[in-house]
């Protein structure tokens, strides 16, 4: 087999190990993918779903995970008229199979090589790849900062609540600041509205420290996050950003 | 109301089937504009048959991918070149 053909990046059968409910619209699925490379912190997955009638469909989903031999975890978010999320949050069970291509992207990475401070800025769903860099830099014990700041419409609506609490306490260097957007929690201090460059820079890093910042979410929070940003005084190539389309 | 788009990293799966390397992170120029970009930070429309990917500078399309049950076709001709990193 050549080298070209060796790296040419194929489908793979995905099976469904474990299932957990995070939200009321959200699942992480567990799966175990026979021969899986390893992957990146930030990268994804295409999956296929095809119809008996032959009919496919695909989608690309962020890889929630730190790499674990051949499992993936992959959390979902129930999107409206959504036509794979339907599946893989309302109906995927245990043992239940499909297909996917994988690990792809190397521009939303986070390596742990990399020492600078981070800035992780997320819009809903958007947590999901922002999650796999901060389980990375857990698993290999990293030292570099981490800054999370997570908009949510409201608080039940946070993936990962729990164990983002048990990480800022236990991983030394991680800070996660909420922004709410619908409903905030009694005595929150600040009003629902949409994160604004306030909040961001008292939850954020000063641009002097030139952190790497991460930006995911859906399109409009991330044009308008890394706007903030660029004003704030953060190069435009210190920010990496990653769009999922319109609101789900 | 405008379509909406998603960005370059969308692009992976698909030129990874057919390339050997990640274009994603390829440095390419818009014909339309001379701007310089990665391919990741393109603007992508996902709706339509196949995929578009246009200039974030001035939207001119920078290439376009369609996939068929046994063939694909690349469209490049929206970039005056594509540049790879390639580590030794």
């Amino acid at each position: 087999m050549t080298e070209l053909a060796k790296r040419r990046l194929v489908w793979r059968v995905a099976a469904v190990a474990s299932v957990q409910e995070e939200t009321a619209s959200a699942r992480t699925l567990g799966l175990e993918v026979f021969g899986w490379p390893g992957h990146l912190a930030g990268q994804h997955v295409d999956v296929r779903l095809t119809a008996e009638d032959g009919y496919s469909t695909q989608r690309s989903y962020s890889i929630a995970s730190a790499p674990d031999g051949s499992s993936v975890e992959l959390t979902v978010q129930q999107v409206p008229d959504g036509e794979v999320s339907a599946y893989l949050v309302g109906a995927a069970q245990t043992g239940d199979q499909f297909e996917l291509r994988g690990p792809v992207g190397g521009y939303f990475t986070w390596r742990p090589a990399e020492m600078a401070p981070v800035l992780l800025v997320a819009g809903g769903s958007g947590i999901v790849p922002l999650m796999s860099m901060i389980r990375v830099r857990a698993a290999v014990g990293s030292r570099v900062p981490f800054r999370l700041v997570y908009s949510v419409r409201e608080p039940g609506s946070a993936i990962y609540a729990d164990e983002l609490r048990r990480r800022v306490r236990d991983d030394h260097g991680l800070d996660v600041a909420y922004a709410y957007t619908r409903a905030a929690p009694d005595g929150w201090p600040y009003p629902p509205a949409r994160l604004s460059a306030a909040r961001l820079g008292e939850a954020g890093w000063p641009a002097e420290f030139e952190p790497a910042c991460y930006v995911c979410g859906p399109t409009g929070f991330v044009e308008a996050v890394a706007d903030i940003l660029v004003d704030a005084g953060h190069a435009p190539e210190r920010i990496k950003t990653e769009r999922f389309g319109p609101t789900g | 109301m405008t379509d909406t788009y998603v960005d370059g990293n969308e692009l992976a799966g698909p030129l990874r089937e057919l390339f050997a390397v990640d274009v994603t992170v390829a440095r390419g120029r818009c014909v339309g504009c001379g701007m310089e970009g990665m391919v990741a930070q393109a603007h992508v429309y996902d709706r339509a048959p196949g995929l578009v990917a246009r200039c974030r500078g001035c939207d001119a399309v920078l290439l376009r991918l369609v996939r068929g049950p046994d063939r694909a076709w690349l469209d490049l001709r929206g970039v005056t070149y594509l540049e790879f990193p390639l580590p030794e």
